[in-house]
């Protein structure tokens, strides 16, 4: 008798069980927009030419022996935190500027995630947090797993309007306990697409501040969604300058196409730096814990790009032919729906931002969709925008 | 000073806030100025006590009295072969030796990258390059020709785990990530709360545990300081005394710090003990081939186990024997009795997973994919795992012998008799102080050193400081 008799099967994650639909189906015309991940308009992974740059550059390092492969520090390359943490707060962030900012650099966005929510339950004994309703299917379990033992939505998507539910938002975080923490998105939401404007995220901090809530922003789009990295950071700055402490995980797969490098990194802004200490070496055993030391080949490609004027130059324009494409994608696809005069208002779909859609199409639309079309999207009716090319945009409107 | 106070706290009135409470500070300070009396200094204490009350309550918002949630953050206690690595990196003694590290050394000190993982990277260089390979996520269980060619290296091709499809394998953060994520499949899954390790064992084996949700950690005794050996008959008294279903980590080969591996026979016993008492096997196996330069004489406990019909986990480390340290090179092996479980099993790892970092980094696995899956490269990597573990018995008979010559008081065979990176020396904390202080000889207090911090060149030194250590404190 084995002792394992007693394990069940865990639900499978949906993203990936479309993704093996997808695989299967044979159909020519079949169009997978399930996957999170960039694709060119021939419907490729794209490697960006600078990180090719990069990585030939740290291979001719290793060879020479300029770099190695002994352990980085428990909390992640130096250099590669600071790049980070600079980037996402802006160099001239007052945070920055008061030496009460840090970074840890983590295994992607997920990494951050579960070190920052680990740090959070464990130290601060948090058991509250909020996520938006809908969110990004990980945000739970990881919190779970982290510690946490009360998870609780906020309004975000109003479905009747396809558009945000900003009163519900507030009412919830007006109803929320004081220390709870709150998952916000920093830029492109996922799944919706809709960010809230400057002036609802003013709203957004005043209740926040009023209740004491914990914000930790979940930022894993910084460039991606506008092109511009300043702009897709707005929230982030907007926060910090409200005299927040808070958190920002920060994930490098999507902006640089570094998906299975696990590139990312956990901003922290606090109030007194005199704390920083203590702090880091709590973290540093919430690591050593759990995998020791991160992983260098991401970090230091991450960190080779951004510490490089003529890199980084190129960096940008990247992640412009990225955005831009997407956007060119959705008013490719709204284009169409709306000359097809298909029922209802598509203008949601250029106004939202970032990789993800939700198109509004109803559980028994998608089913349909999957089943006799093999256009292959999620139940809740989020699409890749990544997913959509030139050559599949007539099929698909 | 928040916490010497807090006991006054509690008494006072808490409707003193704001701009009374500013009204409050003034007198506090007019008093201070003017206290000359013990009913000064008592009102002074009480209206300390009382301002630093109004910082724990964070309705003074408006006040200049900013408090952080992060003031209860204490310090974490620092670990000791960082601290020790920091305090080498610090001294400029000339002739200072870095015994903490874990990490192999040339004979001239230095880091080593193999020769046979510089051309797999220069390949997965010119793969990117060339898009043959890309950077899309890996599966959330890791890539599976790495984790296939990983188990197939401890559990021999030929084991009857592999034949019957009963055991897979979960690439992970090195060996730590390995740990952690059985730890934790163990805890959520199988309710497991209880686990031993050796006294003594890796300063790390504790803290996954308890992280991963273990709450009952206890310890099976292992190292016999007077006769710097083996204690056989303790570790199987501990073992009878285990509940059942507790879980035991192993160490598979090259015990970290101790050195001393039990023998095939008192393998053999181990698993009887562990048998009768129905107790998990979690082997952690970081050393394959660095410890003895033999893949399958590292693995052999392992597999006898298997042998033996156990369910068992392995965890594996390709950070020594690839020198692969920073990119988290890891695999979890996973055996069972029935295979019927593996769906399961795997869909369970699958979300223990993804709450923790999605999907395995891929360029370490990738290189050690590489390598083990290719001819000449796999070749090429044996001679490597022979260099290195060869340097390291080199080093041994090289102390040894100098002790031995110098008449250094008590016995140095054991010495020789260890294997792996690590050796514990036997040597007390007086003793290791003394070398820390005085000789620039870092090492961990336990005496544990570091084979691979010891070169030709520093060996005379070196055991000359330990002659002298242990002749000042004997």
């Amino acid at each position: 008798m084995s002792e394992f008799a007693v394990v069940e099967a865990a639900p499978p994650i949906e993203v990936f069980q479309l993704s093996r639909d997808c695989q299967a189906d044979t159909h020519p015309q079949k169009i997978n927009l399930g996957v999170g991940a960039y694709r060119t308009p021939e419907g490729k992974p794209w490697i960006l030419p600078v990180v090719k740059k990069a990585e030939a550059q740290l291979a001719k390092d290793i060879d020479a022996e300029t770099i190695n492969h002994e352990y980085l520090p428990v909390l992640g390359l130096d250099s590669f935190a600071s790049a980070a943490t600079s980037m996402v707060l802006g160099k001239d962030s007052p945070a920055l500027k008061e030496e009460r900012a840090f970074g840890v650099q983590s295994l992607s966005g997920t990494g951050a995630l579960r070190n920052g929510a680990e740090f959070l339950f464990r130290q601060l004994k948090r058991t509250v947090f909020y996520f938006s309703d809908p969110t990004w299917g990980n945000h739970g379990l990881i919190f779970k797993n982290a510690g946490f033992t009360d998870a609780r939505k906020y309004r975000y998507w109003n479905k009747d309007t396809c558009g945000f539910n900003f009163e519900g938002m507030i009412e919830d975080l007006q109803n929320a306990p004081e220390g709870a923490v709150i998952i916000l998105h920093a830029c492109a939401h996922n799944p919706t697409g809709v960010d809230p404007s400057q002036e609802q995220w003013g709203k957004i901090a005043d209740v926040m501040q009023e209740k004491k809530l914990f914000p930790f922003f979940d930022c894993a789009y910084q460039g991606f969604a506008s092109g511009d990295l300043d702009q897709d950071a707005w929230a982030v700055r907007f926060f910090v300058e409200r005299g927040f402490e808070m958190f920002c995980s920060q994930s490098f797969s999507k902006n640089f196409g570094l998906y299975n490098e696990r590139a990312g990194n956990l901003t922290v802004v606090v109030k007194d730096k005199s704390l920083i200490e203590n702090m880091k070496s709590q973290i540093t055993l919430i690591v050593r814990a759990m995998y020791s030391n991160p992983p260098a080949h991401g970090g230091r490609i991450v960190d080779l790009v951004l510490k490089d004027e003529q890199l980084f130059k190129e960096w940008c324009e990247c992640i412009k032919v990225m955005s831009s494409r997407i956007i060119e994608m959705r008013q490719g696809l709204r284009e169409r729906l709306e000359k097809l005069n298909t029922p209802g208002q598509w203008n949601h779909i250029t106004e939202q931002i970032g990789m993800f859609s939700f198109t509004g199409l109803t559980p028994e639309m998608c089913q349909f969709l999957l089943k006799e079309k093999h256009v292959y999207l999620l139940k809740n009716g989020r699409i890749s925008m990544c997913g959509v090319t030139p050559s599949n945009l007539d099929y698909l409107a």
